[in-house]
């Protein structure tokens, strides 16, 4: 069958089981534009491209398949460059399109002419610069390949608007076999003895959860083990939902931002097993002072976070799916041997009787059916906050910027979580600073008409910053205040949502209870107060369990 | 400590970049680089020379290894190899002291391969002890332009009893 290359990139996308993409048109993808008229893939319109790659993240993560989102060239393509670096680094499937110069004109500072393939390279997995529109089908089967397995990433295609008008035989592409791109599943036999042997004599053994285990659907696997050993659990923030927040064994988040119980812990083991984590600096602080008595196994999908950050003591690299089922086996076989750990008690963070933000995302936790609400946050106090406060019961229900640490993140993400999941309640959880990051957004949501409801919790400045001011610089504040506040409920209205407002403690279930229920777009102002702090902190050159708590 | 490293890559474009960037991006520093294409004409073989502890190289090696593009790492540094390197280098002579310099050049197999009034053009191939003898041997003439290659290694060939 003969096509062009636009139609081609249509046909791939429904073959790959596409159902939704992200984007904004231009000249240079006009052909693309053109074929997807025909397809009865749903395209989202957002209102910038980094919305675009932010939504189709969101999408990702809500979903666990693979997001798409699609730019003309020049400025969209370098627009999705932040939301491109934003899923790298928390390991995000995404396939990105963009828009390219006619082959004849790249290199001539054509307009809206940008090298994108060569700015993405160090942000994205891996991408093409397509030189054939015979070649076309093949990359985009590499791209979807390339980007959902091993250790997910995204993976950019650069068309020239001259490869989307040729015209080619197309024929579906059903195998993938890249001979450079053999990502391992199984872990290597000798290092799971090796673990098994560790884990069966810990005394006092610790796991870690990281954002692998979500990316494998490991949970299942994990929570077995932990109970079989009667081991403490607990989770950097990208592994949040993979294990339940409620289990006993369960001590939240870790970090320089965590749980005191759960930094404790790690301090204390002689055994750590770490799983689908790259020890960040946010996670470990300080290298040679992290977990000082612990055997540390690394299970994880790539062998370069191995060794990266510390040293580890028994490393496999592999699934962690599949890596956990088999140590699993083994230490059932061997239950009778197995050392029951100690397990390290339970501890919550502070939650102040005031109107703050962990006091109502608790309250909102016993609001919700957990199973079926998806948090996203932005970046700041807020999602620290959050991440310690609300309890993630489920996988996949907490999607957040960890690793870049993205302002603006949040939005783009329900909305992409929305269109993943429309029977879900999507809570966009943000502040008055990142909320404004990506406030374009709400004209796409109007638009869609999408039910989600954004929480953001005001307290006229840019609190996470202005907290390290605190921290760091001796309370010398500077441009972390808002001289004037946004009118958020005029801004509301604008874009055809509900506003509330929560100005007390009292008023806020019942304002909460309308707001979800209401099925419409909505926007809830909270105020809190600027001098909150997100306490405990490890500051920076502590160990982490040399926390500040006021 | 220095390494040697060789690196099979699809012969795709944008590969030389893309190494060259992750070195960059990472804070590795290249000594340096050869890249030809190889006896299959899909694939090139580059070998870098990369200064660095041993945690360092095997970062290098996995980060490389993370490249699409990248079949192979294999770190040359401890195995035997053959190594060498081309050198071009232009020498002031004159009728007084050419025959100096070509007798010089001939302990060290070099070769001249273009004579002009002042000066003559030397090509030396060796290992990097070599090529710096050939430089050091004609300083005293006044070296005027030096061009090298970098390293190019291959394993030697298992040899029989």
């Amino acid at each position: 069958m003969q096509l062009n290359g636009a139609d081609i990139v249509i046909k791939s996308l429904e073959s790959q089981g596409v159902d939704t993409i992200f984007g904004y048109p231009g000249g240079a993808v006009l052909e693309i534009y053109d074929s997807l008229k025909k397809s009865n893939i749903k395209h989202v319109l957002v209102r910038n491209e980094q919305g675009g790659a932010h939504a189709a993240s969101g999408y990702a993560r809500a979903t666990g398949k693979v997001g798409v989102c699609l730019a003309t060239s020049g400025p969209g393509a370098t627009n999705l460059v932040t939301g491109i670096a934003t899923a790298y680094m928390d390991s995000v499937p995404l396939v990105a399109f963009t828009g390219q110069v006619a082959r004849s004109m790249i290199g001539t500072d054509a307009f809206q002419e940008i090298d994108i393939t060569g700015i993405t390279a160090p942000i994205t997995k891996h991408n093409y610069l397509v030189q054939k529109v015979e070649d076309l089908a093949q990359i985009i089967a590499e791209a979807f390949y390339i980007a959902s397995t091993g250790r997910p990433g995204p993976v950019l295609i650069d068309i020239p608007r001259d490869v989307a008008q040729a015209m080619t035989d197309y024929e579906p592409i059903k195998d993938v076999d890249i001979r450079s791109y053999k990502p391992t599943i199984n872990g290597h036999g000798g290092m799971i003895k090796k673990a098994v042997k560790e884990i069966s004599q810990a005394e006092k053994m610790v796991i870690c959860v990281g954002g692998g285990v979500l990316a494998a659907n490991a949970a299942a696997e994990v929570q077995q083990l932990a109970k079989m050993k009667n081991a403490t659990v607990v989770s950097t923030m990208m592994g949040l939902s993979a294990y339940p927040d409620q289990a006993e064994e369960f001590l939240g988040m870790l970090g320089t931002y965590g749980n005191a119980g759960a930094n404790m812990a790690i301090q204390d083991c002689d055994c750590l097993l770490a799983i689908g984590m790259r020890f960040d600096d946010r996670v470990i602080s300080v290298p040679d002072k992290f977990a000082p008595k612990a055997k540390i196994i690394h299970i994880d999908v790539d062998p370069a976070e191995i060794g990266k950050n510390v040293d580890v003591d028994i490393p496999i690299v592999g699934d962690a799916k599949a890596v956990l089922a088999e140590i699993n086996d083994n230490l059932e076989q061997k239950k009778e041997q197995l050392v029951q750990s100690v397990r390290y008690p339970k501890q919550g963070i502070p939650v102040p009787d005031t109107l703050n933000v962990p006091w109502v995302m608790r309250l909102i936790a016993g609001m919700v059916d957990a199973e079926k609400t998806i948090v996203t946050t932005d970046v700041g106090q807020h999602q620290v906050w959050t991440a310690n406060s609300y309890p993630f019961q489920h996988p996949r229900k907490f999607i957040s910027s960890g690793g870049l640490g993205t302002m603006g993140y949040g939005i783009p993400a329900a909305v992409g979580a929305q269109m993943g999941c429309p029977d879900n309640l999507v809570l966009a959880v943000t502040g008055d600073g990142s909320f404004q990051m990506c406030m374009h957004e709400l004209g796409t949501i109007m638009e869609q008409n999408l039910p989600l409801k954004i929480l953001v919790f005001n307290n006229n400045a840019l609190g996470m910053v202005r907290q390290l001011q605190y921290h760091y610089v001796g309370e010398r504040y500077n441009a972390v205040h808002f001289e004037r506040s946004v009118d958020f409920m005029k801004l509301a209205e604008a874009y055809g949502a509900k506003g509330y407002q929560i100005n007390n403690q009292e008023e806020a279930p019942s304002i909460l209870r309308e707001a979800f229920d209401n099925g419409v777009f909505s926007i809830v102002e909270i105020a809190i107060d600027v001098d909150d702090l997100c306490l405990p902190i490890v500051l920076g050159g502590h160990g982490i369990d040399d926390m500040v708590t006021g | 400590m220095k390494h040697t490293l060789a690196v099979l890559v699809e012969n795709n474009p944008g590969v030389l970049a893309k190494v060259a960037n992750l070195f960059s991006r990472r804070g590795y520093n290249i000594e340096s680089l050869v890249v030809s294409d190889t006896e299959d004409k899909s694939i090139s073989r580059m070998t870098i020379m990369v200064d660095g502890d041993e945690k360092i190289i095997e970062q290098v090696t996995k980060q490389l290894h993370k490249l699409v593009d990248v079949i192979k790492v294999n770190d040359l540094t401890y195995d035997e190899t053959v190594r060498r390197q081309l050198l071009l280098v232009r020498v002031s002579a004159d009728r007084e002291n050419r025959g100096e310099i070509i007798q010089l050049m001939d302990i060290f197999r070099a070769r001249i391969i273009d004579i002009g009034r002042r000066s003559l053009i030397i090509e030396a191939t060796g290992d990097e002890e070599k090529i710096d003898a050939i430089i050091k041997s004609l300083q005293p003439f006044g070296v005027q332009e030096i061009v090298k290659t970098g390293i190019s290694a291959m394993v030697r060939s298992p040899k029989d009893k």
